[in-house]
């Protein structure tokens, strides 16, 4: 090379420079690093192992397989497979056991209360949280206080078919909007929301007429949730007598549940869960202390 | 002023302004007659910056008679510095930016509620700008400043054009703003680190394209017989990225109106371009072109010669090759097909050693020179750089292996590796350039003070320490909880329990990203005062980056 002239030996490692010199920067003529070399050998040994032993390189027409037939995608699906053949002798018999007799069996119960389990967690504790004490709009379903019944059989068809959802059979009220759809006045909503937070133990604004609410109770409410409040299952409409109430606790909250209710919404699960799974499901909710 | 005229605009600049002029008019022609106002806005900026361009080239020939610059003054280089300047000015601001962004979403990853329910501040719209500003604003100003500067001086040459290093880096920084306002106003295409729209990619374009002629250009004209390692890492930065960018972006847009687009790789094809493309970013973004860093201010600031020739060839031939392979690692367990899978596990392996090559010609560069990381922080600031590119480099090809990437794979193990090569390497090398490069372009004898980048370093290598640690066991834990099952088969924990147990590592992280910010923040002051009130290097005297030019 012509830079041989300028090769100089660098004084503190005893090296020899290339001879090349950029803005004062030289590089010196060190080998490489053994280890290294051999390192790099091993890691290119190593992958040429590999590729003979799994699928690795694209061909015209498919790719090579590999030695040891490893296929991710059959292995994914057997191990999936696997897992529910496994759970099957329990699955089957949760589906072929009556709801209330599961418990009797505790090998079953315990199965099932698994099952509930992890699929409350990843299903159910978005909305209902992860302990299933609800939030504003979200039942508690700690407590026993149940707008849809809860029996082991009212659970699990809430469970299956939800509420106001896409299910054909889906459980469905609809309160109506008093205030919105102007079936009663301002003044109305005033007084019918005062006589229900009277019977509940909320406070309630002064120099309200309470009869006159009571009598707008009577001919507008009570139909539905009762004539003491007590509220009616079949159609949801939940009991007023305390204020439990899914949609806030305050007379504020009450009114604004009689002009313009909110009908929540709850997915079913029959398409989206198996019937095992489902079952088992009822079973956790059910177990919570609530039950009926 | 006493310029002689010597009659017509040069080819250059007549071209940029007939250019620009026609950028203008279809600029306003777009937003006005555009239905999106995202579109309307960046079509503003387009037309400002064209037209103020315009009006600068004009300006500049009036006031100088449109005289070229002298190559050489007194027999020696008249170096182009002033675009060098404004990236190395734009680095520190678009790095304190980005830094503090990452910040905010580090702390929203920890309460929530810090996103302020609103469009503009929430976790997805600020995500992408910490990870572009960091990367391409803070990152990709850092690579323009140095490059800019060390193919001049390794060449020893003013690098060609009057216009064109200022169009490649002003325009550079005009596809920063544009991606930057984009996300906050909530333009997207949705793929990561390549979230620009159509509109902001075809800019970059451009103006990587002027980059790649304005290199080469520069290294045509070299005075040097030879061409220094850390333009070849340039150099292979700029091509790859040229490339990597336009396949990643071939896109039809819905109109020339609208900012909307769509890829024109469908399925498994665009995930695996999207991630040929990711992967590449990082190793020919983000690992050569830090590299190229490397290779010239570790040697200049140690004061001794590269460790090995021989290594520095081997090495980068061989890292060129294998990472472009390595892409298919991000994709295992999905739709590509398990041979695809196999290659990029297998080349990331095979990737370790090349990668590694560098580390050991970065460090073995300080024998007979490591006395002076006592007593010099900038150069303790980008050794450590090195030990961390070494950490990191290690950490990803393990991490890219099926069985180690099914426990890793979509948790916080991968934003740690992430995090320990871009705080510590990219950062650090980055931060000791600055360090180095600011009193030298200013004519300073040196820092304001070393004390507070003994602080910086001290404050920042705590950060990124209580960072990485914190995402490695967080990390590993939702992992290992995501795949934990009881005795019956069931998973043991719900997807909402494993956020819960991540929660105190993310106030940890958030608290490593402070410190790191603080040590930024540190940095800038410093460097400010270097400028304003730094002592001025005697006007005979050779400045410290240039010492003993070649005969």
């Amino acid at each position: 090379m012509a830079d041989t002239q300028n090769k100089e030996v660098d004084q503190i490692s005893g090296v020899e420079t290339t001879g090349h010199e950029w803005d004062g920067l030289k590089e010196l003529n060190n080998p490489l690093p053994r280890w290294w070399l051999y390192l790099f050998y091993v890691t290119i040994v190593w992958a040429v192992i590999y590729w003979v032993l799994y699928p690795a390189w694209p061909l015209v027409n498919g790719y090579t397989h590999g030695i040891l037939g490893s296929n991710q995608r059959q292995e994914a699906v057997a191990a999936y497979e696997k897992g529910i053949a496994e759970q099957s002798e329990f699955a089957d018999k949760i589906v072929a056991t009556a709801l209330e007799d599961i418990s009797k069996d505790q090998e079953l119960l315990q199965f099932a209360l698994a099952s509930g389990q992890a699929a409350f967690g990843d299903n159910c504790s978005p909305c209902h949280g992860s302990g299933g004490t609800g939030a504003e709009g979200y039942p508690n379903l700690q407590d026993d206080t149940w707008i849809w019944g809860g029996t082991l059989d009212d659970i699990h068809t809430t469970l299956l078919h939800g509420i106001r959802s896409e299910s054909e059979d889906t459980r469905f009220g609809d309160m109506p909007a008093f205030g919105s759809d102007e079936l009663l006045s301002r003044d109305e909503i005033n007084q019918v929301s005062n006589f229900v937070a009277s019977r509940a133990g909320v406070e309630t604004d002064d120099g309200v007429d309470l009869a006159a609410g009571q009598t707008l109770y009577e001919d507008n409410c009570a139909a539905c949730h009762g004539d003491n409040l007590e509220g009616l299952q079949e159609v949801g409409a939940p009991s007023l007598m305390s204020a439990n109430y899914l949609y806030g606790k305050t007379l504020d909250d009450i009114k604004r549940q009689v002009a313009t209710p909110r009908n929540g919404v709850m997915p079913g699960w029959v398409d989206r869960l198996d019937p095992a799974t489902v079952k088992s499901l009822t079973v956790y909710v059910h177990s919570f202390g609530g039950g009926q | 002023m006493a310029h002689k005229k010597t009659g017509l605009v040069s080819l250059e600049e007549g071209g940029f302004a007939i250019f620009l002029v026609l950028l203008a008019f279809v600029c306003i022609i777009v937003a006005g007659k555009t239905f999106d106002q995202v579109m309307a806005f960046h079509a503003g900026i387009g037309a400002l910056f064209a037209a103020v361009s315009v009006f600068l080239i004009f300006k500049n020939f009036f006031d100088d008679g449109g005289e070229p610059f002298p190559a050489e003054i007194d027999g020696k280089p008249n170096y182009n510095m002033g675009p060098v300047k404004f990236g190395a000015v734009a680095a520190m601001f678009w790095g304190l930016a980005g830094f503090t962004v990452g910040l905010i979403i580090a702390l929203q990853l920890a309460w929530p509620a810090l996103n302020f329910d609103l469009p503009w501040t929430n976790f997805g719209r600020l995500r992408p700008l910490h990870t572009s500003a960091v990367i391409f604003a803070f990152g990709g100003n850092v690579l323009l400043a140095t490059s800019m500067y060390v193919v001049q001086r390794t060449c020893r040459v003013r690098m060609p054009g009057k216009i064109l290093p200022w169009f490649v880096i002003l325009g550079y920084n005009v596809f920063i703003v544009l991606a930057g306002t984009g996300y906050l106003l909530g333009v997207t295409q949705s793929k990561e680190y390549a979230e620009p729209e159509w509109y902001a990619d075809l800019w970059l374009t451009i103006v990587w394209v002027f980059y790649l002629l304005l290199f080469l250009g520069t290294l045509w004209k070299r005075k040097e017989p030879h061409i220094y390692v850390a333009n070849w890492f340039y150099l292979a930065f700029i091509v790859t990225i040229a490339m990597l960018h336009i396949i990643n972006n071939l896109t039809v847009p819905v109109s020339i109106y609208s900012t909307k687009s769509y890829i024109v790789w469908a399925g498994v094809q665009d995930a695996m371009v999207q991630w040929w493309y990711g992967h590449n970013a990082v190793g020919f973004f983000l690992t050569a072109g830090f590299l190229a860093i490397m290779y010239y201010f570790i040697p200049k600031r140690a004061d001794r010669p590269v460790y090995s020739y021989r290594l520095s060839i081997i090495h980068f031939w061989a890292l060129i090759f294998l990472y472009i392979w390595a892409g298919p690692h991000h994709l295992h367990y999905t739709a590509l097909p398990q041979w695809a899978s196999t290659l990029g596990a297998t080349f990331s392996i095979i990737l370790w050693m090349p990668s590694w090559g560098g580390m050991i010609n970065g460090l073995m560069t300080l024998s007979g020179a490591w006395d002076k990381l006592r007593t010099d922080p900038v150069l303790r600031m980008m050794v450590v750089s090195v030990a961390f590119y070494g950490m990191s480099t290690f950490e990803g090809p393990l991490m890219s292996l099926r069985s180690v990437n099914s426990l890793s794979h979509y948790t916080d193990w991968t934003i740690g590796h992430v995090h320990s090569g871009a705080l510590g390497w990219v950062g650090y090398i980055s931060f000791g350039a600055l360090y180095c490069l600011i009193p030298w372009l200013w004519n300073k004898k040196q820092l304001y003070s070393l004390k507070l980048v003994d602080w910086h370093f001290w404050l920042s290598t705590i950060g990124i320490v209580l960072y990485i640690t914190a995402m490695w066991v967080s990390g590993i834990m939702q992992g290992l909880m995501w795949r934990a099952y009881d005795s019956l088969g069931f998973l043991e924990y719900s997807f909402v329990e494993t956020v819960e147990a991540m929660h105190p590592f993310y106030i940890i992280r958030a608290l490593g990203g402070a410190l790191f910010v603080l040590g930024a923040v540190i940095m800038a002051y410093n460097l400010w005062m270097t400028v304003r009130h730094g002592e001025a290097e005697e006007a005979e005297a050779t400045p410290v980056g240039s010492l003993a030019p070649a005969e």
